[in-house]
């Protein structure tokens, strides 16, 4: 008895999520240094523009991540994103601010925005497809009405009609700048630093147990005294807070505000974390596996456009991998 | 009544059926003729409804016989069995609510020409269906748009319009008020006239004489007998119910009684599925500290709506006055509960007690987790030390305390809830079938945890369908039927007989 179950916890350790999430990282992985296109895969400057790429979905992904585990999803970011963008854009270039107080208020029309999402969910019991939807596009919506319809950019209409060009403000340059001897791009250490701050949330805090809780059984959790509608809340409103960042990430690498910007990026966050194989039933899941996700993605955009294969053929083979991954899942049982 | 000159509809003979190597039914044996209403009774869990199943095709591996019009028939799908003219109308209407009643009546039975639908056919036949039934409503309007007693009669129509010869009726009464069930009895006997043999199923004593011609009477499983209903009167169909030996130890030590621990006056719960009738209707007890208070009911009695009803699972839907240790106390939500040290054990483990993703340590301190996190911040380390505790004072074998709480057995997931509640260092402890579903050393495990916590002053409210447990560790019992209090009685005054008869129905004048 006790041996079989020595045995089983031996398998379950092999057939993991995370060793499962890591065999398909390390395929892609293999197949960029079979197809290295002449080298390219061997240099640190290709990991290090790929990790640029895929850090404001990893951003998006990380509060895709606690609403997925918490058995809901958010298709706002998105437009949160997109809103956030151009908010910031119209602060810093249009109005001048001090960057830090961009930041803060940025930070905040995020957290509400996806707060609101939450309050619906929770309190209004409107499911998370819906209530997130109407955000996604009343946020879109926002966008476009704060920004007139245009890209919030250095080029800043005049009274006259003419465009007058400003410089672009420091805080843009400095997201868009590589430290660490050009090694890191600033923006894949504000991705790194959300997936630090969600680790700590969900493994070592009170809500972050709370949230697997009502994940995994929300009756249960609800009689065991679980706040369920405070924690769903909670969730919504961190997602909306790592769409501002995100967004914040997003207008200093386009160095403008695009009223359009991020248009589909939800889907890709959602693709990010079911690839790494947290359930979209909820309960189960890490941010680690999400991090896998995110990078199994960007490698393989990555190792395809460094082949010079087109955005076509990029996309269908997405497509056929994210099944792959989730077929790989499910024959667990 | 003679038998002879009537049409024997439908012979099961030997049914036996195990579900995971437990025996729920043993060589059962019932009958069926036109024109007559067979009861079949039985206390919960004696094996009515698993037999409807096999009867239905719902369970398709069973052992016996069954015949219908003398031939031989074997189910193998709920279709093949309707096809054979059996319908079922389950306690849970099976109508869609957002089709309309015509449609619904002919659901997977559409008229059609070369696959057009002909409507109109199936307005009309839906219409003069019911109007036979006596029933004049629109046949256009969605059925969600009914009260459930008109929805109640759209399920029966349903049942009766495809030339239905034996229909089931497993309590068809629960939702419906007493003119309501008057129209029933008139529908029944109209049927019954028309030659088709119906199996009624009920826990209500009053009902069964009203309708039946026949009764059968099943006990954990087995068959014990078949009788005309003239010619059974209710002390011996209580007997064949409850007939069986106490034989089982029970650990009960009366402990020195405190003061009232738990007060509930005027209690009423409204049904959570909405129908008219509340739940638990103006119920009042109390329990003391160091006591278990047993609740007997059949299903459908409101026992289980009464504890989640005081816990707040229901939020403050309810209306009552509650007392803890004299304090007024106001139903809002379990976590307010839970601050006020009450602990429900749910019915059902796997749906509301636990959460089976997790490992046993999170389900052991989930209920308790401020005192593992102060400042947000989690213990893992405090949490491991008592979870270890627990899973050694209650004897909780696991291969990890990491293990997921799912590859547990039933009995070894229970001590998980147990241990969670524990946590919460509960003052009244509501259990809601503690027992079911575990093996017997399990069970008698947690009778002596039973005890332990009334000799440290804890109040339990107990219900329990298992008659014995019931009957040797309360010390007091009020029986409840359709949501209200109708007998109480002290540990040593209840019988199971008496405590039948109270929960079918009958007021005792005490």
């Amino acid at each position: 008895m006790t041996e079989q179950l020595k045995l089983e916890s031996k398998q379950s350790i092999f057939y993991s999520p995370t060793a499962r999430a890591l065999g398909a990282l390390a395929v892609v992985f293999i197949i960029g240094l079979i197809f290295n296109a002449d080298g390219a895969f061997y240099k640190w400057g290709t990991h290090r523009d790929m990790l640029r790429a895929v850090s404001v979905f990893g951003i998006l992904a990380c509060g895709m991540t606690l609403v997925i585990i918490s058995g809901g999803i958010d298709l706002s970011v998105a437009s949160i994103l997109a809103l956030i963008a151009v908010a910031f854009s119209l602060f810093t270039i249009h109005w001048n601010w001090q960057p830090l107080a961009a930041v803060i208020i940025c930070l905040v029309i995020g957290t509400a925005c996806g707060t609101a999402a939450g309050v619906l969910i929770a309190k209004f019991t409107i499911q998370p497809f819906i209530a997130t939807l109407a955000m996604m596009v009343f946020a879109r919506g926002v966008a476009k009405w704060v920004s007139g319809g245009q890209k919030i950019s250095t080029a800043v209409l005049q009274p006259d009609g003419s465009y007058k060009y400003v410089d672009v403000p420091a805080i843009f340059n400095f997201l868009n700048s590589k430290i660490l001897g050009n090694n890191i791009s600033v923006v894949t250490v504000v991705f790194l630093i959300c997936l630090f701050i969600s680790y700590i949330l969900l493994v070592k805090l009170r809500p972050g147990r709370y949230i697997y809780a009502i994940g995994g059984n929300e009756v249960a959790a609800r009689l065991s005294g679980v706040p369920v509608d405070t924690i769903k809340i909670f969730a919504y409103g961190l997602s909306g807070l790592f769409c501002a960042v995100a967004g914040i990430c997003q207008a200093a690498q386009e160095l403008q505000g695009d009223p359009e910007a991020g248009i589909g990026y939800e889907l890709s966050a959602i693709a990010m974390v079911v690839i790494g194989g947290t359930s979209l039933q909820g309960g189960r899941g890490s941010i680690w596996l999400t991090l896998i996700g995110v990078l199994t993605i960007g490698y393989l955009e990555k190792i395809l456009s460094i082949n010079a294969v087109g955005e076509d053929k990029r996309l269908m083979l997405t497509g056929a991998i994210i099944i792959a991954a989730v077929l790989f899942q499910k024959t667990r049982k | 009544m003679a038998k002879e000159n009537q049409q024997l509809l439908l012979k099961m003979d030997g049914i036996s059926k195990a579900f995971a190597g437990v025996q729920v039914l043993t060589d059962v044996s019932f009958d069926l003729y036109a024109g007559e209403v067979h009861v079949l009774a039985g206390e919960n869990g004696a094996g009515k409804t698993t037999l409807m199943k096999i009867l239905a095709g719902v369970h398709i591996d069973y052992e016996g016989q069954i015949s219908i019009n003398g031939q031989s028939v074997r189910f193998n799908s709920v279709h093949d069995a309707a096809a054979k003219g059996i319908s079922v109308i389950h306690q849970e209407l099976s109508l869609v609510g957002t089709m309309n009643v015509a449609e619904n009546i002919f659901l997977a039975k559409e008229k059609s020409v070369v696959g057009w639908l002909c409507q109109n056919a199936m307005i009309k036949q839906s219409r003069e269906l019911l109007q036979s039934l006596g029933l004049e409503i629109d046949v256009e309007k969605y059925v969600a748009d009914y009260p459930l007693s008109i929805q109640q009669m759209i399920e029966i129509a349903k049942a009766i319009a495809f030339d239905c010869r034996i229909i089931v009726m497993d309590e068809p009464t629960s939702a419906l008020t007493k003119p309501e069930v008057e129209k029933l009895f008139g529908i029944i006997s109209q049927l019954k006239s028309r030659g088709c043999g119906i199996i009624y199923i009920t826990h209500k004593m009053e009902e069964i004489y009203r309708i039946a011609d026949r009764i059968t009477v099943l006990r954990d499983g087995a068959y014990i007998g078949t009788a005309e209903a003239a010619e059974l009167p209710q002390n011996k169909l209580v007997q064949w119910m409850v007939g069986r030996e106490l034989n089982q130890q029970f650990p009960r030590h009366l402990t020195n009684l405190g003061s009232v621990r738990l007060q509930v006056e005027n209690f009423t719960v409204p049904d959570p599925s909405g129908k008219p009738v509340p739940a638990v209707n103006n119920v009042s007890f109390s329990v003391r500290a160091g006591e278990i208070l047993g609740i007997a009911g059949l299903s459908g009695s409101g026992s289980s709506e009464l504890l989640n009803g005081i816990f707040g699972t229901y939020g403050r839907k309810v209306t009552g006055s509650i007392k803890i240790d004299g304090q007024s106390f106001k139903t809002a939500s379990p976590r307010k509960s839970i601050e006020h040290k009450i602990s429900l054990l749910t019915k059902d483990r796997q749906a509301t007690g636990l959460v089976t993703e997790m490992s046993i340590v999170h389900n052991v301190t989930l209920a308790a987790l401020k005192k593992f996190s102060p400042c947000l911040w989690l213990r893992p380390k405090q949490e491991l030390h008592r979870t270890q505790n627990q899973m050694q004072s209650l004897r909780l074998k696991a291969a990890s305390p990491f293990q997921p709480v799912k590859s547990l057995s039933g009995g070894t997931q229970q001590k998980v809830v147990i241990a969670k509640w524990i946590e919460t260092q509960p003052k009244i402890m509501l259990l809601d079938e503690p027992t079911r579903g575990i093996d017997v050393g399990a069970k008698h495990e947690i009778y002596e945890l039973m005890n332990k916590w009334t000799s440290e002053g804890i109040a339990i409210v107990l219900i329990t369908s298992e008659m014995p447990e019931l009957l040797a560790m309360s010390d007091r019992i009020v029986v409840m039927h359709r949501g209200k209090i109708t007998a109480e009685f002290s540990g040593n005054e209840a019988t199971q007989e008496k405590i039948l008869k109270a929960a079918m129905g009958e007021e005792m004048q005490n």
